[in-house]
């Protein structure tokens, strides 16, 4: 069926938009394209805002309900922006095993922040992985994208807290 | 903020540096555990190194898994077998004076027990090929299997061979991966899809990665072929987004086989059409669900649906769908280049071949393996596993990921199979196996189960959303010594009650991990619950409770 209905336009006309609207046009700007576009947004902003959800939702023909039902189902997918840097902890059975818990309680003490929370300067953000399958390097942490191994919980306090 | 773009690194391929075999060649490990170790640098450094030696017979190649990851970085010089642990890439010296000395007449040296007591089917090309390279994994066999299927043989002939094979579905269920493929070929629809299910994501299980990361051609080869046995054209890989260099490797080696043929229109210069697509997870293990898999890949929410119909009759957009799993789909190339009579001598009852195992938790040798079905417990945790760390004493065996059970000691002498886990009260499962010693207390690894469970409830079904949540509930009173011997008989009928009525297999699996704790490990929640005393030291019971 031809979607008929005008081309919606772009929040704003950050260029970072252009490599979302290529990979939408790239699957047909059809409704199953929606969690590649979202994945796609997250990629370029960081986050996804109401503002991004809206237009993902029109450019798919997608009601705004369901962009939002499905962006808060994934984990994956956040709405808020995240600090300047992010530390993901794995709480794989494997790191469980070997201390993720007291990563955790010891970021907590440290930096005072929980999963999901970000320090007052907006410098680092916790979050949780279920599992990054490295688990060969249990309790292993993800900073800013890099995987660190068999973690001691006093380094990675002293190092987030230097960032 | 913008991620900050990568830089762009082109890896020279084998036949760049000179003609001719090597006299002596180094395989440096960049799968994604070394690569977290910086292994990338020790390949640009011992290049490098080579160079300013003088040695210009020499190649340098990087390849996937070398399986014990517990070492990393590793690095093994192919001729001798001879293995560098835990390398650092301002120390290369030693790899490279061992280069010089490589002979022609040099063979392949025992590597101890780790190794050689596996049997590799699936992972025969791990840290073998370069997982960038299409003409390496040709040059080992790759696309031989395809070649012949396409020109000789029937699509009943190919789902023959796999019937004949034994081979189950390596996803958990262990469904017989030709009748499935049967199923899909005679089902109605002139459309048909065959999907990958790379969502792997039982915590402590990393088999599909390893695979993803180290040998991608592989998984497209298998596919390809199971498209020609179902007459499907099209095929989706859904892999987690948690594993970006798997997705990685994945494209280029989906680019590099569309532009020579190997998918596409007319491969192998054959009438036969089929091409695959990525699809990223973001983050929901129920996605793992066949159903819940099928809505995700379709851009909505990961929620199950009830069978039948099942995906082989309705799915993909109600058209008859193929699911395997990443194993599944890579054993298939190499049953149909050795015959499914070879594939079967291997395993044990109605479980045929061999299965990859993750090991994890308190063992020595931390990594991936394949080893035949029927092996026992002990040979896995003990002659490859290397033991326990520190020597301390085996507890037990975690397998199946959240749907699974722990198995105890007193079964290290069981032979692996489908059937002899389920009889346990475990479960086969991806492959994941956790070990743990002393220091694991087991009501709270069931606790942990329960929280993962509760928190990845996808919320469609009501005793999975709320039941899980129950029983997390009075695990946690366990652990703080608070419960009652009543709470102890509520929690064994809530989670009787929640594995016969859930929607999927994320729900009527979730009581597993307690069940099979209570079996084996009752003795542990009397303590917490009587005694009020943690006997792992784990949990913490406020000592006043305690007395004593």
């Amino acid at each position: 069926m031809p979607v008929l209905h005008a081309k919606p336009q772009a929040p704003s006309d950050d260029k970072r938009w252009k490599i979302v609207e290529t990979r939408m046009r790239r699957m047909g700007d059809r409704p199953a394209a929606l969690i590649e576009a979202l994945h796609a947004t997250q990629e370029a902003f960081g986050y996804l805002d109401t503002d991004a959800l809206n237009f993902v939702g029109d450019t798919l023909g997608v009601p705004h309900s369901r962009v939002y039902g499905v962006a808060t189902f994934y984990s994956f997918f956040t709405l808020k922006p995240q600090g300047q840097h992010t530390c993901v902890v794995c709480t794989g059975t494997a790191c469980y095993i070997n201390g993720a818990k007291q990563i955790l309680s010891g970021l907590e003490k440290g930096l005072h922040v929980k999963p999901k929370q970000t320090t007052e300067d907006g410098k680092v953000s916790i979050l949780t992985a279920r599992c990054v399958g490295s688990c060969s390097l249990a309790p292993a942490v993800i900073v800013d994208g890099e995987v660190k191994g068999k973690v001691k919980v006093d380094e990675l306090v002293a190092e987030l807290e230097a960032m | 903020m913008p991620a900050p773009a990568r830089p762009i690194r082109r890896h020279p391929t084998a036949e760049d540096a000179f003609d001719g075999p090597p006299r002596a060649s180094a395989y440096v490990c960049e799968a994604a555990s070394c690569m977290s170790a910086r292994s990338h640098e020790i390949t640009l450094r011992l290049k490098d190194a080579v160079a300013e030696a003088g040695l210009t017979d020499v190649l340098i190649k990087r390849v996937g898994c070398l399986g014990l990851c517990a070492a990393g970085p590793l690095v093994e010089i192919a001729e001798t077998a001879q293995l560098f642990e835990r390398v650092r890439p301002d120390s290369v010296d030693g790899i490279v004076t061992a280069l010089g000395k490589v002979k022609p007449t040099d063979t392949r040296q025992p590597q101890g027990p780790f190794f050689e007591k596996q049997i590799r089917v699936v992972t025969e090309n791990l840290g073998r090929v370069d997982p960038e390279s299409l003409d390496d994994y040709v040059a080992s066999g790759g696309y031989e299997a395809l070649r012949r299927v396409l020109t000789e043989m029937t699509s009943t002939e190919v789902r023959d061979e796999i019937t004949r094979s034994g081979l189950r579905g390596r996803g958990g269920a262990g469904y017989p991966v030709g009748l499935k493929w049967t199923t899909v070929a005679k089902a109605e629809g002139v459309q048909k899809y065959v999907v990958c299910n790379a969502d792997e994501g039982d915590p402590g299980a990393f088999m599909d990665r390893s695979v993803l990361e180290s040998d991608p051609f592989r998984v497209l080869e298998g596919m390809a072929i199971a498209a020609f046995a179902v007459h499907a054209t099209e095929g989706y890989i859904y892999c987690r987004a948690e594993y970006p260099l798997a997705v990685e490797r994945l494209r280029t080696a989906i680019r590099l086989a569309q532009r020579n043929g190997y998918l596409g229109t007319g491969i192998a210069d054959t009438s036969f059409n089929f091409d695959i697509q990525i699809r990223l997870g973001a983050g929901a293990f129920v996605c793992g669900e066949e159903t819940a898999l099928i809505a995700s890949i379709e851009g909505r929410r990961g929620t199950p649906r009830p069978r039948p119909p099942y995906p082989a009759v309705a799915g993909l957009w109600d058209c008859p769908t193929l699911i395997n799993n990443v194993e599944s789909y890579a054993n298939v190339p190499t049953i149909l280049r050795k015959g499914p009579e070879w594939y079967a001598q291997y395993g044990i009852g109605k479980s045929k071949g061999t299965k990859v195992f993750a090991l994890a938790g308190r063992i020595v040798n931390t990594g991936l393996i394949e080893v035949p079905m029927g092996m026992t417990l002990r040979e896995i945790v003990y002659d490859i596993g290397g033991g326990i760390i520190d020597g301390r004493p085996f507890k037990a065996v975690q397998t199946g990921g959240p749907s699974g059970g722990c198995i105890p000691a007193q079964f290290l002498d069981m032979p692996v199979g489908y059937e002899s886990l389920l009889e346990v009260g475990s479960f086969m499962g991806s492959g994941g196996l956790i070990v743990m010693d002393d220091t694991s207390c087991m009501v709270d690894v069931a606790k942990y189960f329960q929280d993962f469970c509760r928190d990845e409830s996808c919320g469609k079904c009501v005793p999975c959303r709320v039941g899980t949540t129950q029983l997390y509930m009075i695990l946690d009173l366990i652990t703080r010594g608070e419960a009652t011997m009543e709470d102890l008989a509520q929690l064994e009928r809530l989670a009787g009650i929640i594995q016969r009525t859930a929607l999927c297999g994320l729900g009527q699996g979730a009581p597993n991990p307690i069940f099979s704790t209570l079996r084996y490990f009752r003795d542990e929640y009397l303590a917490h619950i009587v005694d009020k005393v943690c006997p792992a030291g784990v949990c913490t019971i406020t000592p006043a409770e305690v007395g004593s």
